[in-house]
């Protein structure tokens, strides 16, 4: 029998077990797919936003802004690439000055500092926003973050503090027995004193396995474009339109890898694992965005993309354990601004939860760093060729696009919470998400998969389980060593 | 009633259309090889074959190789099969000759590149 | 720091032709460098003929094209990296690579000839609609499985785009055993050759649906299906011309693009082709920087790739013995109505050493059509051709007699002949 058992291993999952890793407990995170943070957590704006936009008083508003103070220090301690640009909420029109002025307020009660600014200065800060934006309101605390690198270095950090996690497990039942909960998956069955519920858009869905819900999760999508890298100042903060009472709208904005990122718009649906795009939204998005950056040059997009929001009919999240089930917790509805809160959700569930229902007794060798990653962009060139003495496969790249080396695919691989498919590789390494989009590295990525796990070629995975990228070898298979 | 086909040539890549009638007239050509090409393609049609074939070899895993000529279109498949059943190994030469005079048909299938070890 | 005089970017079949081009003008100092395993570039693994019918005088394959300038280097003793990656140019011709043995190297290069060639165009840049499954793949990347590694990715396939990489991996995966239930092209006529359709798509009973394209992609996780739909003149889907095809695979066969990204970051001005600005002499306005091959524009037949990498190394082998610091003065080459680009875009007067090749594409199938180069009211050179198409690039030869004039653009046009 665990101790705390996590169902989900997105952002949410990723760090309550690591702030659960600071103590003596036996805990283990159960995710559906071939890798942790691989649906909701990896398809998103990948925004730390300031906080003055959720209704005051709501658990939204509190975790966001304490979760984005927590930023500096996560990402240092979890070397994960994270920069506080801040965001600009324009509009074109006199009359939204006032609703500027709400969000402002709105903001001044959550904790957070803005300011609003006019057309000149505006201008200044960002040249490319149409001549017509009147007024911003800038918030200075907004960041954008590698939302993959956050995940797997968060996970890889509670893996190196002694959670295990197992993946490819979708929970199909779960029962009370004497002193906890069975969890039955798609593979094995689970014990577990505590069973922390972040399982995304189907945190409803797992929370009526034990008991009817008085929540529910509807999925809402959003789709993106992301451009190639063709300027690093085109623009330099996030830009916001007006929020709508659909949501805070589409943004434009540089993202962490100083590539372009335009969505997303909002639209329920009903089918909980669509992720497709469209022609017409994606028009729709793309007239969106040239209306406030008129510039904006669609003739680089490399990627398209949908995300699914989990959002609760609540109107807030939803962090507290079933009626009647003290051991059984929700940690549900957590939509934007879930990405800046997830620190501060990880610690708010161990404080007013978990703390109550175990002895939380910390662990001496707890460490809240992982080993850093292989940066070049930082390094110097005597920095890389030392490395590349000590490890020669360092000296080879294989990803043109993004400069990435055999040996960050290797160190990848080696570390505790390793990639399992060539799109886990991509998403720790980089590797494939360039203007290429694996074009020449995914051949030589599938090879070091295959030597590494030891498996044929055949056997390498794209994803999810039985995505093979290959399907058969030609002339009867033979003369591959 | 003599019958005019629209063929469109594939000696070359500049892919001339012509016309061929029953009697094996052929116009619209723009050099000897197509009013040849004309011909064949409504008697018996042929191609070339190009294709991999198995490689015993620490460099690669698979030899390109063609046919010396080309072969009726009808054994396209019968040829691929020859070649599916090959297994080389290396050291190859360039323009080796792996199957000689394949299917009786009058043609090899030759290597397209050398391959040292 | 290291130098060298000759620095060739990109071993396939425009960086061999210029090595040994430059060779033969003289220069011993030259250094390939190659990202991949082995030299040839995307050659080997064209392994179909239809190479080298102007620059042998044969058909070849690509694999053999390749072997032949392969030997060519060899036989001279041009030295050659492998796996072996250029990290950063700066504008002094400072280049950084980085390979296995050697770590970052950096060099300082008198001259530099960029060959990397192209990369395909994906799914996300034309925001294919649907579903994100495993299954969709580009045609170059499912061809280099297929003939380097021995792979099929899929048993049954349908193709998007017309090109002849397409067209050549519909025969390709047919012979090896998948299924191919047919081409979808969003222009109303192919962009490959006419051979190709003959011999890859109507001798195996594939059909070639013309204003096509695939309008969804079905399938959670792996493909199931797709559906193409009819297209207008304004290439917007006709409601009810739908048809759905289940396929494990989806191949792209969309465009390619010039890999230019150094000369990019130095910010050296490109043209509509998204590959550099150059004179006829292949220099790009960085003076020793050349551009040649398919990352200058996109070819169609090899045997002018390997052609224009012998004038950048003819060139650059002239650079060498008579460095440039400047280049000023160039006259503008510009397309007009009809021709959708022109290289070279412009003309350097006071270094035209041998006659002037003008390249250029129609963008629209024209029939009989005169393709006129002039300056001013001087015609300096007209050429007529019976049949122009977008997919064929036209070349247009001025002797190395004409007189050019220093202070006018130079015009190219076509027209209809009366």
């Amino acid at each position: 029998m665990h101790d705390i058992v996590i169902l989900g291993a997105g952002v949410i999952g990723a760090f309550i077990a690591r702030e659960l890793s600071r103590f003596q407990l036996d805990i283990l995170v159960l995710d559906q797919e071939n890798d942790v943070g691989n649906f909701t957590s990896m398809a998103n704006s990948a925004l730390i936003h300031s906080g003055y936009d959720p209704e005051p008083g709501t658990l939204k508003a509190l975790l966001n802004v304490r979760g984005n103070a927590m930023y500096d220090t996560v990402c240092d301690e979890l070397d994960v690439t994270f920069r506080r640009i801040g965001s600009l909420t324009v509009t074109t029109k006199e009359e939204e000055l006032s609703v500027l002025k709400q969000l402002q307020e709105r903001g001044r009660r959550n904790g957070v500092e803005t300011f609003i600014i006019s057309a000149e200065e505006i201008r200044q800060k960002e040249p490319q926003l149409a001549h017509d934006v009147k007024y911003a309101l800038y918030a200075p605390s907004a960041g954008i973050i590698d939302p993959f690198e956050l995940v797997v270095n968060c996970m890889e950090n509670a893996i190196d503090n002694g959670v295990k996690l197992s993946l490819n497990e979708k929970v199909t039942a779960i029962k009370p027995i004497d002193g906890g909960y069975q969890v039955t998956t798609s593979k094995d069955v689970h014990h577990g004193k505590i069973i922390i519920n972040a399982t995304g858009v189907n945190a409803d869905l797992v929370s009526e396995m034990v008991a009817p819900n008085k929540f529910s999760i509807k999925p809402r999508k959003g789709s993106y474009f992301v451009f190639d890298h063709f300027d690093n100042n085109f623009l330099k903060h996030i830009i916001f339109p007006v929020p709508d009472e659909r949501g805070k709208g589409i943004v434009v904005t540089s993202s962490y890898s100083y590539n372009y990122l335009v969505g997303p718009n909002s639209n329920y649906i009903d089918d909980r694992e669509d992720l497709g795009t469209d022609r017409d939204t994606m028009e729709f998005i793309k007239q969106s965005a040239l209306r406030l950056v008129p510039k904006l040059p669609f003739d680089k997009v490399i990627r398209t993309f949908s995300g699914l929001r989990a959002t609760p009919n609540t109107g807030d999240f939803i962090i507290e354990p079933l009626t009647d089930h003290p051991c059984f917790i929700n940690v549900a509805g957590i939509e934007s601004p879930g990405l800046a809160s997830a620190p501060a959700i990880g610690v708010y569930v161990v404080n007013q939860y978990v703390s109550k229902l175990i002895e939380l007794r910390p662990k001496v060798d707890f460490n809240p760093r992982i080993r850093p990653l292989y940066r070049f962009s930082h390094m110097s060139e005597k920095a890389i060729n030392d490395l590349i003495k000590k490890d020669k496969r360092f000296g080879h790249l294989v990803c043109r696009c993004e400069m990435v080396s055999e040996g960050h695919i290797i160190d990848a691989l080696s570390r505790s919470c390793p990639p399992h498919s060539i799109k886990a590789v991509k998403k720790r390494t980089r590797a494939g998400f360039g203007r290429c989009q694996g074009g020449f590295c995914q051949p030589l990525v599938l090879k070091i998969l295959a030597d590494h796990y030891g498996v044929n070629e055949q056997d390498v995975l794209y994803d999810a389980e039985s995505t093979f990228i290959l399907a058969e070898a030609t002339k009867g298979g033979g003369a591959h060593e | 009633m003599n019958k005019v086909h629209e063929l469109i040539c594939i000696v070359c890549p500049k892919g001339c259309h012509l016309q061929v009638d029953d009697d094996l007239n052929v116009t619209g050509h723009g050099c000897p090889r197509g009013i040849i090409y004309g011909k064949a393609e409504l008697l018996n049609p042929t191609r070339l074959v190009s294709s991999t074939a198995k490689l015993i070899s620490s460099d690669l895993s698979r030899l390109p190789v063609v046919t010396s000529g080309e072969v009726p279109k009808g054994k396209i498949f019968e040829v691929m099969n020859v070649i599916n059943g090959l297994t080389v190994s290396a050291p190859v030469a360039l323009r080796q000759v792996l199957v000689k005079d394949v299917l009786g048909l009058g043609v090899d299938i030759i290597a397209t590149r050398s391959v040292k070890r | 720091m290291n130098k060298v005089d000759i620095l060739i970017i990109g071993g396939g079949s425009a960086g061999l032709a210029a090595a040994v081009s430059a060779y033969d003008a003289g220069l011993r100092d030259i250094l390939i460098l190659e990202k991949d395993r082995f030299l040839g570039g995307i050659l080997n693994q064209c392994i179909h003929p239809g190479f080298g019918l102007t620059e042998f005088r044969e058909q070849l394959t690509g694999p053999e094209y390749a072997e032949r300038f392969i030997n060519e280097v060899e036989r001279r003793h041009i030295r050659y990296e492998l796996d072996t990656m250029v990290m950063a140019m700066t504008p002094d011709k400072e280049v950084t690579y980085s390979n296995a043995q050697q770590g970052l190297v950096t060099v300082k290069a008198t001259t530099v000839i960029l060959a990397t060639g192209c990369y395909e165009r994906n799914a996300g840049s034309i925001a294919l609609p649907g579903d994100r499954p495993s299954g969709v793949i580009t045609a170059g990347l499912a061809q280099r499985y297929l003939n380097i590694d021995g792979y099929l990715v899929g048993k049954s396939v349908f193709i998007l785009g017309s090109g002849d990489i397409g067209l050549i991996m519909a025969r390709r995966m047919t012979l090896e055993g998948a299924k191919v239930l047919g081409v979808a092209e969003i222009m109303p006529y192919s962009n490959g050759l006419n051979r190709n359709i003959v011999q890859c798509l109507v001798d195996y009973d594939i059909p070639l649906y013309l204003s096509h394209t695939v309008t969804r992609i079905i399938g959670k996780r792996k493909l199931e299906k797709i559906i193409i739909s009819q297209v207008d003149e304004k290439f917007a889907p006709i409601p009810g011309t739908e048809r759905e095809f289940e396929v494990d695979t989806l191949l792209l066969s969309i465009g390619l693009i010039p890999s230019n990204e150094l000369l990019d970051k130095l910010g050296v001005p490109t043209d509509k082709t998204k590959g550099a600005i150059v004179d006829q002499n292949l220099q790009t306005n960085i003076p020793g920087v050349f551009s040649c091959g398919n990352v200058l524009h996109v070819h169609d037949l090899v045997d002018f790739v390997s052609a224009e990498g012998k004038i950048a190394g003819k060139m650059a082998a002239k650079f060498v013995t008579n460095p440039i610091k400047t280049l000023e003065n160039q006259i503008k080459v510009l397309p007009q109505e009809g021709i959708s680009y022109v290289v070279p875009q412009r003309v350097d007067p006071n270094r035209i050493y041998g006659p002037i090749e003008f390249k250029f594409r129609v963008n629209k199938p024209r029939n009989n059509v005169f393709f006129v180069i002039s300056q001013g009211e001087t015609i300096l050179k007209r050429a007529f051709h019976q049949v122009a198409i977008p997919s064929e690039m036209i070349n247009v030869v001025l002797p190395a007699t004409t007189v050019i004039d220093p202070n006018m653009p130079i015009i190219v046009t076509v027209k209809e002949r009366q």
